[in-house]
């Protein structure tokens, strides 16, 4: 029991971390038809960059916590806003020639980070609480999982609400479902490119922070790794859709977990064959739309 | 009282100018090389068979399709123009298919479209007069409405706007004949107070609002003038639209 508790816990940690990186993926191909390879890069900064604002105040300390939590969002929403405005706006409406322009920066990104901070990881520390374990049924579950739980569930409601009660929102879910008819209504649709690339890297930002906590450490690849499987939930989700890219997170984690422990190992082995079956069974994924 | 080209005022300088207009997706040419005018008042309706260009035309108009040529909209060029200036100008667009967005609500739908500066309380007045469904349905989703509600929805969403002229592109296709009647005078009503540039296959609902009619073949204009005149000359009709008119029926029972 206990260790099913434990899986559970760390699986919705994981999952957590998934959806921080495909809520982003999600929202930036729904509205505007690019997978971007680049998002890893912004979690990947956020995490290296918070981490240095925690260091700076004090790593142990809750202040350094929260510090690093808003300066990896801040780095990621910028970051993304940018490459949204310098790069992909540049080649409005060729939809290759953005994809790889995403995946030559992810390159190249990764090629800086480890001139500027070496190929190592470098380990991180947290307040202390953080490091501690609570016991839940039986089960030892380390806190850094309640926090990081806790921020994507905020995280996930932010941006419904944001989408729901916005007009900004509500220009990005009408140009999920038909951009032309929203320019067709005389509103500019890609200055509303330029804030679902700010929203989304402000979570992968975030996310980055959150997984050096969950890895316990930050490295140049930190970016990559998750980013892999991030593509598979916002795939298995459906592409364009934030629900969707939530519960396949859970799912996809929870699977992982499971599969690592309980089948030897076979945890991203499995991810795949669940990536292959749901594209042959719903090719638009879970709560996509219908090709 | 109908507006009949009869009582219809004289038309002074027009407010949509076209010339040499050409339209292509996707690299495929759609439209040629289609020139007309869009008198200042009155519907004027954009005819011809099914495939040759007229939705292309209004797409080409509004920059949602690659276009070339020449497009004056009350004296200002806008063919250079990306889709939503076009709009800004006062450009309002009721596309083929409503193309409503599904997942929003009616309301969301209407308040989307309410452009800053542009809507007003009167304009908000007219569309809850024209179309007191959508106010009783304004929490539901639009994509759950019927076909008719829809096309309602669309045709609210360029009234709620002050527009210089309206494109509207095949309003009643699909729709009830009730509900046909009441779209018909729902745009008889809007082209009171702006003229509108009106695609149709309904030749009835033509016949009772449009004034001008220009006609596409082939991806060009190969007859404009006067809608009752061209009706009413059944050899003229079935050559340019390939379809036998109530005239035609009458004549031969």
């Amino acid at each position: 029991m206990s260790t099913v508790v434990l899986l559970l816990a760390t699986g919705l940690g994981l999952g957590a971390l998934y959806f921080l990186v495909a809520s982003g993926l999600s929202l930036i191909y729904g509205l505007m038809h690019v997978l971007n390879f680049a998002h890893g890069s912004f979690l990947t900064l956020g995490a290296f960059l918070g981490w240095a604002a925690a260091q700076r105040l004090d790593a142990t300390s809750w202040t350094g916590f929260v510090a690093s939590i808003l300066v990896g969002a801040l780095v990621g929403a910028v970051v993304a806003a940018l490459t949204e405005l310098l790069l992909i706006r540049p080649l409005y409406e060729r939809h290759i020639e953005q994809v790889l322009v995403t995946v030559g920066l992810s390159l190249a990104t990764v090629a800086l980070f480890e001139g500027i901070w070496g190929t190592d990881p470098d380990f991180i520390r947290g307040p202390a609480w953080m490091d501690r374990t609570t016991g839940v049924l039986g089960a030892r579950i380390p806190n850094d999982r309640f926090v990081i739980i806790g921020i994507a569930v905020l995280v996930l409601v932010a941006i419904v609400v944001f989408l729901r009660k916005t007009r900004y929102g509500m220009v990005i879910r009408a140009g999920v479902e038909n951009r032309a008819m929203v320019t067709a209504l005389g509103i500019d649709v890609r200055r509303s490119f330029t804030l679902v690339f700010a929203i989304g890297g402000a979570a992968a930002g975030l996310g980055g922070v959150l997984a050096a906590h969950y890895f316990g450490y930050v490295s140049p690849s930190l970016g990559g790794s998750l980013l892999i499987f991030a593509f598979i939930v916002t795939v298995i989700g459906g592409l364009g859709s934030l629900t969707g890219a939530a519960i396949a997170s859970v799912l996809v984690a929870l699977l992982q977990q499971f599969a690592n422990y309980y089948a030897g190992g076979t945890g991203d082995f499995v991810i795949v064959l669940a990536l292959a079956g749901v594209l042959l069974v719903r090719p638009s994924g879970l709560l996509g739309k219908a090709a | 009282m109908r507006i009949t080209p009869d009582n219809r005022a004289p038309a002074s300088s027009p407010v949509l100018v076209v010339e040499h207009l050409s339209a292509s997706v996707a690299g495929q040419q759609v439209v040629e090389d289609v020139s007309f005018t869009v008198p200042a008042t009155g519907i004027t309706a954009v005819l011809g068979r099914n495939g040759v260009g007229k939705t292309s035309t209004l797409k080409g108009l509004m920059g949602l399709y690659r276009r070339s040529g020449a497009v004056t909209l009350a004296g200002e060029r806008i063919d250079a123009l990306p889709t939503h200036k076009v709009v800004q100008r006062g450009v309002g667009y009721v596309p083929e298919d409503r193309e409503v967005f599904a997942r929003l609500t009616v309301a969301e739908n209407l308040r989307l479209a309410e452009r800053a500066g542009s809507a007003t309380p009167e304009r908000r007045e007219l569309v809850k007069r024209l179309f007191p469904d959508l106010v009783q349905r304004r929490h539901q989703m639009a994509g759950t409405l019927s076909g008719g509600q829809q096309q309602m929805v669309a045709l609210a969403r360029v009234l709620l706007n002050d527009n210089r002229v309206l494109l509207v592109d095949e309003p009643t296709k699909g729709l009830a004949p009730l509900i046909v009647e009441q779209v018909a005078e729902a745009l008889r009503e809007a082209s009171v107070t702006v003229p509108i540039l009106l695609v149709e296959q309904n030749l009835e609902v033509v016949r009772h609002l449009a004034g001008e009619a220009v006609v596409i073949a082939g991806g060009r204009v190969v007859h404009t003038g006067s809608a009752t005149e061209l009706l009413s000359d059944e050899s003229l009709t079935r050559r340019l639209l390939g379809v036998h008119t109530d005239t035609d029926r009458e004549v031969h029972p």
